[in-house]
């Protein structure tokens, strides 16, 4: 039988939500607030609130400075390119530990997820040092590789997941019925699996977007991304709260805005597993 | 044409043997029951035959080739399985044209398949639904109607009624007969329920511990079970079995009596009890003796009505004639 809940309880939940929710966005709409005030208004103590005399000057001035859309263009190559190709990589990987596990499939899944435990940084060197030597240095194309790698573990982490809830009879079904491998995972797995695939690929555009370590690095002009956008405002322009916050609202305004249309499917992906 | 011939069949998962060596001949056109308690090794021996398990030596004929290597889809067999194992994401249509389309049929003559496996099976009206539309008992009949569109040399059905309730069981029970008696196709059928296994086969394999027990028609296997535990699977409700003097004085280490083969006298008979349970089904009462001294408790099978009532003294008279002797390890004498 289902406990009651009293109302008290309940708005008292309630409130707890909001209060954490809020706190979890405040910053968020901090940057976005000073990010439309005049830069006197910006340090201004008091802080204000929305009482201040709302400006565009800050995105017009960003936007002289340093084009926007070259690296808002590298971000989109990154973020896709490494999920595309992590995904195109992760089924197949994904399929066999779920479907045909050995012996050390286990042990294969911790080592992968372990790799996700050291300090990127510990890696910096030598793969600096590769690239240079490969000539991927500020490439996209490096880039899009490492930044898959990086998320590669948590692809496939994901979609077994996903492919564990399959009934193996299905697939075997498929078998019976003249399916190739190929034909197997196109036409039987991957059309069962969608919900799970899509929620990987959402999670991880997410990642691939904000990730920082590896763009800042690894990239100079060329293949910079929109975390290298904001960085390069950081610095010399550190004391420019109100500039620095419009170029922050640009970088991840396209994918809040992802997120926003794409929420229900990230909260039914992440829990898929869990809640069953 | 599905002839199956298995010859030293074994199959090791790591270092348990599941089925010994085994051999086994399907006729082509036969309706064969696997049949036996769970972890008999049923369902495996079906999947070695279907090639989703490959076996560890032996060799799998199917129509006198060697199909022991060959991947499922060249076996040119059709399964039906336990959990119906549709396809969730396609309508009906497209479940029961998926082997005709791995295939590579043309779209005309695939059409032309469906609609006439659909006519068949009842299905017409739903081709158009997804399975999750459907029932259990129509979730089956797509699943079979999967497996009858390849025109497969032979058809392998593992457990494929368990799912659905009983009156339905029945039904389907039925039409799977009648599908046999139209194609006229081999089919070889696992259920753990001794009941489709009587009613269906034209043979039935018993099996335990991943041992064949007896192969034989149903009426072969009441009558002249080969070893003890035959006699006990095979018939509802199961044999009593009488060991010590009794069984001595007919020569044997037990036997057995089946409870339709006794008859309950409240006067007088050889072996005296009293009755703890009566089952009434209607046609046929079940009474439940204890206290005779032969063995725990006997189930005696009368017909009608029955007269005797919990707690009553009855008397026992068995069939001579059907008495069924086994030695000591438990082989028919």
């Amino acid at each position: 039988m289902a406990r009651a809940v009293s109302i008290r309880r309940k708005s008292l939940n309630t409130f707890w939500a909001w209060l954490v929710a809020l706190i979890l966005f405040f910053p968020i709409l901090w940057t976005v607030l000073t990010s439309f005030k005049p830069e006197a208004q910006a340090v201004a103590s008091p802080p204000l609130f929305v009482d201040f005399d709302w400006t565009l000057q800050n995105y017009r001035d960003v936007q002289a400075q340093r084009a926007y859309f070259g690296y808002f263009w590298n971000s989109v190559v990154i973020a896709l390119g490494s999920t595309g190709l992590g995904v195109l990589i992760g089924i197949p990987a994904a399929w066999s530990m779920a479907f045909v596990p050995g012996r050390h499939t286990r042990d294969l899944l911790m080592w992968m997820l372990s790799t996700k435990m050291m300090p990127a940084v510990g890696v910096l060197v030598p793969i600096y040092l590769i690239f240079r030597d490969l000539g991927l240095l500020d490439t996209r194309t490096g880039l899009v590789v490492v930044v898959m790698l990086m998320n590669l573990p948590i692809i496939i982490w994901m979609l077994y997941t996903y492919f564990k809830e399959i009934p193996g009879e299905i697939l075997e079904a498929a078998r019976m019925d003249g399916a190739t491998l190929g034909k197997e995972i196109l036409y039987v797995l991957t059309p069962m699996a969608v919900p799970g695939i899509a929620s990987t690929l959402l999670l991880n555009i997410i990642l691939a977007w904000n990730e920082a370590f590896w763009t800042l690095n690894l990239a100079v002009v060329k293949a910079a991304p929109l975390s290298k956008f904001i960085s390069g405002f950081s610095s010399p322009e550190g004391l420019f709260y109100a500039k620095l916050s419009a170029a922050s609202t640009m970088a991840i305004a396209p994918i809040l805005i992802l997120g926003w249309f794409s929420q229900k499917q990230l909260v039914r992906g992440l829990t898929f597993g869990a809640v069953k | 044409m599905g002839r199956i011939t298995l010859a030293g069949v074994t199959k090791r998962f790591g270092e348990t043997e599941v089925i010994p060596p085994l051999d086994l001949e399907i006729a082509d056109g036969e309706f064969v029951v696997f049949v036996g308690p769970s972890g008999c090794g049923k369902s495996t021996l079906l999947r070695l035959i279907a090639g989703l398990e490959d076996v560890s030596s032996g060799q799998v004929s199917i129509d006198g080739r060697d199909m022991t290597e060959a991947p499922p889809a060249q076996r040119g067999l059709a399964m039906v399985f336990q959990s119906y194992a549709l396809y969730p994401h396609m309508s009906v249509r497209a479940n029961i044209a998926f082997p005709l389309r791995m295939a590579g049929m043309d779209k005309a003559e695939q059409a032309r398949r469906v609609e006439a496996a659909a006519e068949v099976l009842n299905l017409t009206a739903y081709l158009d639904r997804r399975p999750g539309q459907l029932s259990g008992g129509q979730r089956q009949r797509v699943a079979i109607g999967r497996a009858i569109v390849r025109e497969p040399a032979a058809f392998l059905f593992d457990e494929p009624l368990s799912n659905l309730d009983a009156a339905l069981r029945v039904g389907m029970r039925l039409e799977i007969s009648e599908l046999h008696k139209r194609l006229a196709t081999t089919m070889v059928y696992v259920t753990h329920d001794q009941v489709e296994a009587m009613t269906m086969a034209d043979k039935i394999v018993v099996l335990q511990a991943g041992r064949i027990e007896q192969v034989g028609s149903p009426l072969d296997l009441y009558h002249r079970p080969q070893n003890r535990f035959v006699a006990g699977f095979i018939g509802s409700p199961r044999m009593n079995f009488i060991e010590g003097p009794e069984a001595a004085r007919h020569g044997a280490h037990v036997i057995g009596i089946r409870p339709e083969h006794v008859v309950v006298s409240q006067t007088e008979g050889p072996w005296k009890g009293r009755v703890t349970v009566t089952e009434h089904l209607g046609s046929d009462t079940y009474y439940h003796v204890h206290d005779t001294g032969l063995a725990e408790a006997l189930t005696v099978r009368a017909p009608g009505d029955g007269m005797a009532a919990p707690g009553d003294e009855v008397w026992l008279q068995p069939d001579m004639d059907r008495i069924h002797r086994f030695d000591a390890n438990g082989a028919r004498i």
